[in-house]
Order: C-alpha cells, then sequence, then structure tokens
C-alpha cells in the first residue's frame, strides 16, 4: 500500500472533522499508520472547515500535504480554494448538490457525488458527509469499507447515538458511480 | 517568679535588619505570637514578598517562601493547594501588593483563596529607597516625585481595603495601625480574627497594617508614629471593611 | 502495554501529564493550546486533582512555584507569548531548586506572531529568557507519541534535578490526532505522603520533626550568590552527561548531514529518501533533547564523505549556531528555513540541498 494523502473541505456543521477522524479510526482498525489534521486558530471561527488525513503502510512522515491524492469538496468555496491541492490525476470529490460550477482543472478526475440530495432521500440530510464518505471509500480503496462500517458502529454511531446507526450504514453504501 | 515578656518562639534569635523605628518588627511579632497562642507554628507556610522583608524569613521561625516581586498571592495559591490543612499567609508591602501584584491580590481575594494576606502600607518603597509608591499621599514626598505627589502627575493613592472589600470572595478585611499601643493591639485581635477565619475556609481575609518608614520619610521615630495619625488615617481610615456575621 | 488510541495532541498532552504523577495543573487559554486547561479541568478533578485557571501566565507559573515548594507535583503548558510571561519564574524555579513541568505548544513569533507550527522559541527554551545562570532541560519529540512518553517521563528528571523540564512541541503537533499508546498511570503522591517524599518541600515544620525549611533564592552575599550557582552548575554538568538525547539517520558515507528537530525533521526524512531517489546520500541528527545539546552526535559524521551540514529550522535560523559549535569548523554549515509558520515541502528542501552541494563542490 502506498501513502494516501486525503484532503476533505467544507463548512462548519457539515461533519468535515468527522470525516477525517473516521477515516483515522478505520486506518488504525486495519493497523496501519495515520494522522488527523484539523485547521486551527481563527479560521474554525469563520465557519469553514478542513482536515488533512495521512494513511500509509510506514510511519508517516509528515501529517501537512502540499499534494492531495483526492480532495473531497462539500461546498463551492472549497472547490475554489483547494482544487491547486490536488496532485495530476488526483480525484475530486464534490457535493454536486451544494456546488454547481465545475472545477477549471482537466488534469483531474471529478467523481460527483449528490452528497445532501443522497442523503435527503434516506429521511437525514445531515448523513451527507457519510454518503460522501462511502464514495470516497468506493473510489480510492484506501480502507476497506467494513473497516468504516466497524468505526461507525463502535466509534461514532453508539451509546446514545446508536439509533442513528442503521441511516449512516446506509447511507454510507449509497452512492453509486 | 512570672514573667510578664519573652521571646515568642515565632521569632528567631537574630537581630532584624529593619530600621530603627520601623514597625516592620512589631507586625512579625503580633502575627508570630498569633501563632504561637494558636498552637500553629508547626504548621504554617508563610510567603515573603520582594521589599524589605522579603528576608522575613530570617526572622520568622517557620516554613517559608521568598516570591518574585508582587507574585505572593499567586504563590501562596499553589501552597494552598498542596497543603490544603496548613496555614498560609502572605507577606506584602505596598509596592509589592498594591502595585505590581494588584493583579495577583485581586485575583486572589476574587477567588476567595484561603489563606491571609498581612499588607504593610507604608506609603513609600523602602528597600529600593523611598520612590512614589501606590499608596504615597498626596503632599508626600518621595525620589521619584521631590515636589510631593500630585493628582496629576501620579494619580491618587489606592485604598486596598475598600478595593478588596468589594470582591465576594473576600470574607474579612480590616484596616489597623501600628503606631500606638492601643493600636497595636487592636491589630493583634485582627490578627487573631483573620488566621480563626482561614482556619474555618470561608474564604480570603486581610489586613491592611499602616506602618511606618522613618527613614524613607525623612522623619525621626516618634515624629513617624505621630505622622501615621496626623496623615495616614485620615486617609486610609481604620476599622472593618467586611467580616462573616459570626464576626 | 496499552491500546492504541486515537486523541488529539493536546489532550494526549494532559492526559501524559496526568499519567506521569502530575497531580496540580495551573493554567491560562492560549491558542493553539487551549485544549490542555480544558482537559485537565474535566479530568483531574475526577481522578484526585487539581485545577486552577489563573488570571494570566505569571500567575501560572508563581502557583506553580509555590505549589511545587510545597511538594506539589505540577504541571503547567502554554503557547509562545504565554512561555515569556512565565520566564520570571523559570529563573526563581531554578535558583530555588523547585521542580515543574513545562510545556510549550509553540507558534511563530515575535509579538503576538501567529499560530502555525513555528520554531523561533529555541532561543526561549534553551537561552532562558530569565535572568541570571541557569538551564533548563528542554526536549522536542517530532510527533505526538514522542511527546507523550517524554512528558511522562518528564517529571522524574525534574524531581530527580530538582529543576523546572521543558517538553517543546509546536501548534501543529497539539491539534492533529495520530494513533498513540498511552502509558500507564503512576499514582499520584497523596498531601501526607508529601514530607517523607520531598523532605525539602514546605509541609510545615511539624511534618518535618521540627526542621523548618525555606524555600529562596535571594542570596545577597556575592560569596553566597557565587558558591550557589556554582552548585546549580554541578547539577547542569551532570545533566549535560545524563540527558543528552538525539537519533541519528544515515550517516555513514553521508554527502550531507542534516541537522533539524520536532516537525521539520519529519520533512527532512521525506526529503533524505527523495535525495536517495536522485542518488545524493543524505544523513541526519535530529536532536531530542535541545538542552542539553547532542554536540556529541557530531562526531559520528563521515568527515571524509560529508561535503556541508544543513541546519533546517522552522526560524530565522536560531539552532545554527549550536549545529556550527558541533562541526567545530570541520565542514560548512548551511541553512535551509521557512518561518512565520510555513513548514517548507520535502520537495523544497530537496531543491535547496542540491544547490547547496553545487556551491561546495
Amino acid at each position: 500500500m502506498a501513502t494516501h494523502k486525503l484532503f476533505i473541505a467544507g463548512s462548519g456543521g457539515q461533519g468535515i472533522l468527522l470525516m477525517g477522524q473516521i477515516l483515522t479510526y478505520g486506518a488504525m482498525h486495519e493497523d496501519l499508520e495515520a494522522s488527523f489534521l484539523p485547521s486551527y486558530g481563527p479560521e474554525m471561527r469563520g465557519g469553514t472547515a478542513n482536515c488533512t488525513v495521512v494513511v500509509s503502510d510506514k510511519p508517516i512522515s509528515c501529517p501537512l500535504i502540499y499534494e492531495a491524492d483526492a480532495l473531497v469538496a462539500m461546498n463551492l468555496p472549497s472547490m475554489l480554494r483547494f482544487e491547486p491541492l490536488l496532485k495530476r490525476g488526483g480525484k475530486l470529490f464534490l457535493n454536486t448538490t451544494l456546488i454547481e460550477e465545475r472545477p477549471k482543472r482537466s488534469d483531474i478526475e471529478v467523481i460527483d457525488v449528490a452528497a445532501n440530495q443522497i442523503a435527503m432521500e434516506l429521511g437525514n440530510a445531515k448523513a451527507a458527509n457519510i454518503v460522501m464518505l462511502g464514495a470516497l471509500i468506493r473510489e480510492t480503496g484506501v480502507l476497506q469499507p467494513k473497516s468504516i462500517e466497524y468505526v461507525l458502529e463502535n466509534k461514532v454511531f453508539h451509546g446514545k447515538k446508536a439509533s442513528l446507526l442503521p441511516l449512516n450504514l446506509q447511507a454510507f453504501h449509497a452512492w453509486q458511480r | 517568679m512570672k514573667p510578664v515578656f519573652t521571646y515568642t518562639k515565632g521569632m528567631r534569635d537574630v537581630d532584624t535588619s529593619y530600621c530603627p523605628g520601623c514597625t516592620h518588627g512589631v507586625a512579625h511579632r503580633l502575627i508570630m505570637e498569633t501563632l504561637e497562642e494558636m498552637g500553629k507554628l508547626g504548621d504554617v507556610i508563610g510567603v515573603t514578598p520582594i521589599g524589605c522583608s522579603i528576608v522575613a524569613h530570617e526572622f520568622m521561625d517557620i516554613d517559608m517562601c521568598e516570591s518574585a516581586h508582587g507574585r505572593a498571592p499567586a504563590v501562596a495559591a499553589g501552597i494552598r493547594r498542596a497543603q490544603p490543612d496548613k496555614v498560609v499567609f502572605t507577606y506584602q508591602g505596598d509596592g509589592d501588593l498594591a502595585s505590581i501584584g494588584m493583579g495577583e491580590i485581586v485575583h486572589a481575594a476574587a477567588r476567595g483563596e484561603k489563606f491571609t494576606t498581612f499588607f504593610i502600607n507604608n506609603g513609600i518603597y523602602g528597600m529600593t529607597g523611598g520612590q512614589l509608591a501606590p499608596t504615597t499621599l498626596i503632599g508626600q514626598k518621595a525620589t521619584t516625585a521631590v515636589d510631593g505627589r500630585t493628582r496629576e502627575q501620579f494619580g491618587m493613592p489606592i485604598r486596598m481595603c475598600e478595593l478588596l472589600s468589594t470582591l465576594d470572595g473576600a470574607i474579612y478585611v480590616e484596616r489597623v495601625a501600628l503606631n500606638s499601643p492601643a493600636h497595636i493591639r487592636k491589630a493583634k485581635q485582627a490578627v487573631r480574627t483573620a488566621l480563626e477565619l482561614q482556619e474555618k475556609r470561608l474564604g480570603f481575609t486581610f489586613i491592611e497594617f499602616l506602618s511606618t518608614c522613618p527613614t524613607n520619610w525623612g522623619l525621626t521615630p516618634p515624629e513617624a508614629l505621630k505622622w501615621v495619625e496626623e496623615k495616614m488615617i485620615p486617609y486610609y481610615p481604620l476599622g472593618n471593611f467586611r467580616k462573616p456575621e459570626e464576626v | 502495554m496499552t491500546e492504541k488510541v486515537l486523541m488529539k495532541g493536546n489532550e494526549a498532552f494532559a492526559e501524559a501529564a496526568i499519567r506521569g504523577g502530575c497531580r496540580f495543573y495551573f493554567g491560562y487559554p492560549i491558542t493553539p493550546q487551549s485544549e490542555i486547561p480544558e482537559y485537565m479541568s474535566r479530568e483531574l478533578a475526577k481522578r484526585g486533582g487539581t485545577f486552577v485557571q489563573a488570571e494570566s501566565e505569571l500567575a501560572a507559573v508563581n502557583m506553580a512555584y509555590g505549589c511545587a515548594a510545597a511538594g506539589g507535583n505540577v504541571f503547567i503548558s502554554s503557547s509562545s507569548p504565554g512561555i515569556a510571561l512565565m520566564q520570571e519564574g523559570m529563573s526563581f524555579l531554578c535558583s530555588a531548586e523547585v521542580p515543574v513541568v513545562v510545556l510549550n505548544v509553540s507558534r511563530g513569533g515575535p509579538g503576538v506572531g501567529g499560530i502555525q507550527p513555528g520554531q523561533a522559541d529555541y532561543f526561549q527554551a534553551t537561552r532562558g529568557g530569565g535572568n541570571g545562570d541557569y538551564h533548563i532541560p528542554v526536549f522536542a519529540p517530532l510527533g505526538i507519541q514522542e511527546a507523550v512518553d517524554l512528558i511522562y517521563e518528564a517529571p522524574q528528571i525534574a524531581d530527580r534535578y530538582r529543576n523546572p523540564v521543558m517538553v517543546l512541541v509546536d501548534g501543529m503537533m497539539g491539534q492533529m490526532m495520530e494513533p498513540l499508546r498511552l502509558p500507564e498511570a503512576r499514582p499520584f503522591v497523596a498531601t501526607e505522603e508529601i514530607a517523607a517524599y520531598k523532605p525539602w518541600s514546605l509541609t510545615g515544620k511539624a511534618a518535618k520533626g521540627g526542621k523548618r525549611r525555606v524555600v529562596k533564592s535571594l542570596l545577597l552575599k556575592p560569596e553566597q550568590l557565587e558558591e550557589h550557582v556554582e552548585q546549580l552548575f554541578e547539577k547542569y554538568a551532570l545533566a549535560e552527561k545524563e540527558l543528552v538525547r538525539f537519533e541519528t539517520i544515515g550517516l555513514e558515507k553521508a554527502d550531507v548531514v542534516f541537522v533539524a528537530f520536532g516537525t521539520i525533521s519529519r520533512l527532512v526524512a521525506e526529503s533524505i529518501e527523495l535525495l536517495a531517489a536522485e542518488g545524493i546520500r543524505a544523513g541526519m541528527i535530529r536532536p531530542i533533547s535541545l538542552w542539553p545539546f547532542p554536540y556529541a552526535a557530531f562526531e559520528q559524521i563521515d568527515y571524509t564523505t560529508t561535503k556541508a551540514v544543513i541546519s533546517a529550522e522552522l526560524s530565522m535560523g536560531q539552532m545554527i549556531g549550536d549545529v556550527k559549535m558541533g562541526v567545530n569548523g570541520r565542514l560548512p554549515v548551511q541553512l535551509i528555513h521557512r518561518t512565520g509558520g510555513i513548514v517548507p515541502t520535502s520537495l523544497e528542501i530537496v531543491e535547496k540541498t542540491k544547490a547547496i552541494l553545487q556551491g561546495v563542490k
């Protein structure tokens, strides 16, 4: 396995940091090395949120990235701002429910995910991040889907939030290419 | 024959470094004598300031800790956390407490820190040689105010008891003077009350001693005592500013 | 061994301090380390410790001084400007020989600066911002696990030397998450055990069989002060033998050797691989102890093959003086650096290294 550098961006309240943490837990579940770096400081008060996740089978040299293998844009400002971060041939995951514009670059692979719409159809728009996570896992193969299922069940939707698990598992598998 | 006067066990048998006529010695003795009477000399930790009384640990025969200028209340707050069962006090002058350490004393009072602060107010910086203190009176001369303090240049002197008594964490705030036997007897009673209230862990306890500095005031010791009576007490009225109902 | 957990750096540091036996925390909020006082406020009371939110870093360090003088095991933390305010206390702690563990989750400076990763506090940490002749052992981990292990060990070093010990990380380490293993918790020293555990501490005369103790740093007679400082420096000489820590990578037959600590050392490791792909053998000395600085590590450089030593720093070059002392004129010493919170890319380091090697041929 190579080192995967993932960048996830959106606005506060979209569950951006949770997506990053789920990926990191998933990597731990597979005994892989992982790092999670959220944006911090005044930026986080401005309503934007982003995070970097690096997953690898060897010790991670740096949790900061200058080239992403995959970029998740959950809203338009994120796509506009972070598109240049994607490496040539990298995968851009677009939340097309909220982003009508198309990216400028032509040397990348664009994967359309109507995350909010799919989540709403399932009955909870808040699960848009999990819909997107399902697409990210399926298209990049960075982790096995069952690892994410394990994390959703044991680290996120447990205890008081256990009732949300079925819907989120459904959301995780909802997106089809 | 019954002795009528002896050394207190709380004071070490050494000469103090204080000038003739300075009332630091009186304040030291009142505190140590009271602790001896309360049987607390083995269970007390004191914090010394920066100023003439930085060396109070040479004279008080108890566990003591030096502190940086103004920080004694923070140091005492730390000691209180590690030693919840001990008597803890700070001993601070006016430059230390009311100038550089204003933040520490105000927040110690606001938090209701369970220690006692003994505040020596002689209206001048003693150790550094007679500079203006936050408590220097209007018209009083200092080496940084050679024509005397003016409101325009230095503002008005700070009344610490009045200020701290506005904070609910301070449960006992009293101003006493060390310029006459009658005032000293009252001061001793205040020390006792403060330490007894500390033992009840109700909150912060504070005593301001109006004190003398004949050397930097340029007065003889008797003149200095009179000056306290005639100049200081009118601006810094004696008495209690805050106490629990039971006192 | 404990199970791997995922925690935010700052929370892991706080937990490591608690597990290391630090029972008292005095702090003041400052980004990027405010999760530490928050964590301490939640956790310490539950576990028999005490948290105090001080009115300033100045008060916090002095509370730490008082508490530790009275025998408490104390942990304090802040970020660069807050650490600057604490320097008064550092000097007092060293002179009065009071052990405290200090964590700096540093940021860029000078002034308020920025909160992205920086290493511009190297001088502040290793040269001391306080007055007088003193040293503070400073350890600079490269990631959360190493930081956790050092914070856990720090109270033992502080107690052994009766001196503050600093762990220096950056805001990125404070904010990020990496899987880590937490060490087993050491029990807190109970109040009634302090007098026996730290006989020098202020516990009241009665607790010490009638012997009183004064914690002080005032020594007005020059002969006494000189003697006191010389005693401190006997201790520091021992620290220079016992506390030197570093790691080396690929020094044998290297063309170029980097010296880097903390976050940038991780980038340098990546650059070393990239350089190898281009046929350039690069090695690294990674100081873990910044004071005492690992001068001895420079004897491991292969001076027959190495053409240059590069100090890689997230500052305008504060460590480079120590690097030059280690190299001692045997090779040219160059600087690769960014500052202000910018971390260079590994490619940037590679390009600059190649330019440096061109210049020294």
